[in-house]
């Protein structure tokens, strides 16, 4: 989108990706002029094949009976606090307890998130460092691609550690609650006064902006439908034009069929949560790994930017596993072998097995 | 052209080299798509052929995506909209940041939506007057969920209108009479929907043309046809089911 300035080149010799366009720290360059932000969990950043998509309105369906959703919110939020720029809303008291919450990069990341001038020898090593990183925690199939951008796109988080109280002081960390609003207007207002910060500014404003809204359309915030629906639409445009993307979390099941349709065609990406049972024994029988999983992760739609070309997974149901129980890992669901004997409970349905389309083969 | 897109050409009456480029005056075209699969491509198709150097003028008011979004896909499509846009062939609305009170002022919305209405007005006579050779009118509307009463009565001029909705907001019985009125009115009623089995990467989905019956020299006609369709960057794959190995 931004052309190429001669002069960010000559003054900012530092950058090791000096190649690119100059882009926003923490923003990767997609193809037909995308751009995309780390949603905190590279397996989902790969899944929706890049990251979330700068200009979008992602959401997250919640699963009435688990909070799921908020491990996704928490590394899209833990993300944005480290590149600085959030808004975050929430229907509670005190909104920003819940940043006290958020996960903390893993331990050796700890130093590098300060951002600042750097000297390019300093980068140069963060960047190795990071690839060496991060060979030990993932395969080596993609070390390649994020050698470059790792440094800046996504942080690993640990979900045992909260984050660091003093990142959580610092400014363009905006947290209001919704209960305080008695209509969706003074949202809106503040939405749009937040991203106008970004647009005004030119390139020392840093980073690519993320607004976090949990549970939108909560029972207790009194929201008519078409006002919600109508932020949605408004904030859907702001955003559009700005260097930003909104997650919005809503429980899906207290709208009414049309209006869920309605919310779910403003989503650019749109995404669902899902806890499994502990003791689904069909499940179990069904897929391999069940004990591992937390919870299920279903993908509707992928943002569908300057294309028309629809994307199309190889697979919309993922499991949502906690790796070494720190760190949350997206799995492509496998079958369990089908043993002899248990043999009709392949054609029983189990919740999910309509939408299994994953090989059985395990890598 | 390739043969597969004059599928869909030839099921909206476009085959026909009479009425070359555009569609043939006073249609509508009525677009429903759904969550899991979205009919834009049939939209991008449309105003590429109404915009095609035999085509006519194209009013583009876009509800869901800013110009640079349509920019691309059409230029991708072989159909560069700056350019139209600079020869008057096209007038493009930017709708997206239309803005309406919350506080439910029905006064206020009706206001918007008559200054809107009146800018859709001004741009076609305005149109009209200026060149008579400007051939019709299309007026495109994506999508019209976003905006749900404005289509309504921009039918009366020598226009056809393409419109882009939602189907599957209308299940229950709440809002049934908008879309009931559309689907009176419309001509062609183009739906995508996904396919059963799910989506594969070379079948994107199934979209069904109906064309509404009429009855010529005392036959009365009806047609649905059916297709499946595969969206590329460059254009749609339209081919009948089964019919591709």
């Amino acid at each position: 989108m931004r052309a190429g300035r001669p002069s960010s080149f000559c003054r900012n010799q530092s950058t090791v990706i000096a190649s690119a366009p100059p882009l926003l720290p923490g923003v990767k360059p997609g193809a037909g002029g995308k751009a995309f932000i780390s949603s905190g969990i590279r397996d989902l950043d790969r899944i929706l094949g890049g990251g979330f998509l700068l200009g979008s309105v992602v959401m997250v369906m919640e699963d009435a009976e688990a909070p799921h959703h908020l491990l996704l919110l928490r590394n899209f939020m833990a993300q944005g606090v480290v590149h600085r720029q959030l808004l975050f809303a929430a229907p509670a008291e005190e909104p920003r307890t819940f940043l006290g919450t958020l996960p903390a990069p893993v331990v050796a990341f700890k130093e590098d998130r300060q951002r600042g001038p750097r000297s390019d020898h300093d980068g140069q090593e963060q960047s190795l460092r990071i690839a060496w990183q991060y060979k030990k925690y993932f395969g080596e199939q993609q070390a390649s691609e994020t050698y470059k951008d790792a440094k800046e796109f996504s942080t690993d988080f640990d979900l045992r550690k909260s984050l660091d109280r003093r990142m959580l002081s610092l400014q363009n960390i905006d947290c209001v609650s919704l209960l305080k609003f008695s209509t969706i207007a003074p949202l809106r207002e503040l939405c749009s006064s937040f991203l106008s910060k970004l647009t005004g500014n030119d390139v020392s404003v840093g980073c690519a902006a993320r607004i976090a809204i949990l549970s939108l359309c909560a029972p207790q915030c009194r929201y008519s439908d078409w006002d919600m629906i109508s932020f949605v639409r408004t904030l859907r445009a702001m955003i559009r034009s700005c260097k930003a993307v909104a997650v919005i979390t809503f429980p899906s099941s207290v709208l009414s069929p049309s209006f869920l349709k309605r919310w779910q065609h403003l989503a650019d990406t749109l995404l669902s949560v899902r806890s499994v049972a502990d003791d689904d024994e069909n499940l179990a029988k069904l897929l391999t790994g069940y004990q591992d999983m937390v919870g299920l992760l279903h993908v509707h739609k992928v943002a569908q930017v300057n294309t028309q070309v629809p994307v199309i997974l190889e697979a919309n149901t993922f499991s949502l596993k906690l790796h070494r129980r720190r760190s949350l890992v997206l799995e492509r669901l496998n079958q369990a072998p089908v043993d002899g004997s248990s043999g009709t409970s392949y054609g029983t349905s189990g919740p999910c097995s309509a939408s299994t389309k994953s090989s059985s083969i395990d890598f | 052209m390739n043969q597969t897109s004059n599928l869909l050409d030839e099921a909206l009456g476009l085959g026909d080299p009479c009425c070359a480029g555009a569609l043939s005056p006073e249609r509508i075209v009525l677009i429903e798509d759904c969550v899991e699969t979205s009919g834009a491509f049939v939209l991008h198709h449309l105003v590429k052929r109404a915009l095609s150097p035999v085509g006519g003028v194209v009013l583009f008011l876009a509800l869901a995506h800013p110009f640079t979004h349509y920019d691309r896909i059409l230029k991708k499509l072989g159909c560069n909209l700056s350019i139209q846009k600079d020869n008057n062939r096209l007038y493009f609305l930017d709708m997206l940041g239309i803005e309406f009170p919350d506080e439910m002022q029905w006064d206020a919305i009706e206001d918007g939506l008559v200054k809107m209405y009146s800018k859709i007005q001004g741009a076609i006579e305005g149109c009209s007057s200026s060149d008579q050779s400007c051939g019709h009118i299309s007026i495109v509307i994506d999508d019209l969920s976003i905006l749900e009463i404005a289509a309504r009565g921009s039918v009366n001029h020598d226009c056809s209108l393409v419109i882009l909705n939602h189907e599957d907001i209308y299940q229950d019985k709440e809002a049934p009479k908008l879309l009931s009125h559309l689907l009176y009115l419309a001509h062609f009623i183009v739906k995508a929907e996904p396919l059963v089995t799910g989506l594969a990467v070379d079948v994107h989905g199934q979209l069904t043309i109906l064309k509404k019956g009429n009855i010529q020299n005392n036959i009365y006609t009806e047609r649905a046809r059916n297709f499946h369709f595969q969206v590329k960057e460059n254009g749609v794959e339209l081919f009948l089911p089964g019919s591709r190995c």
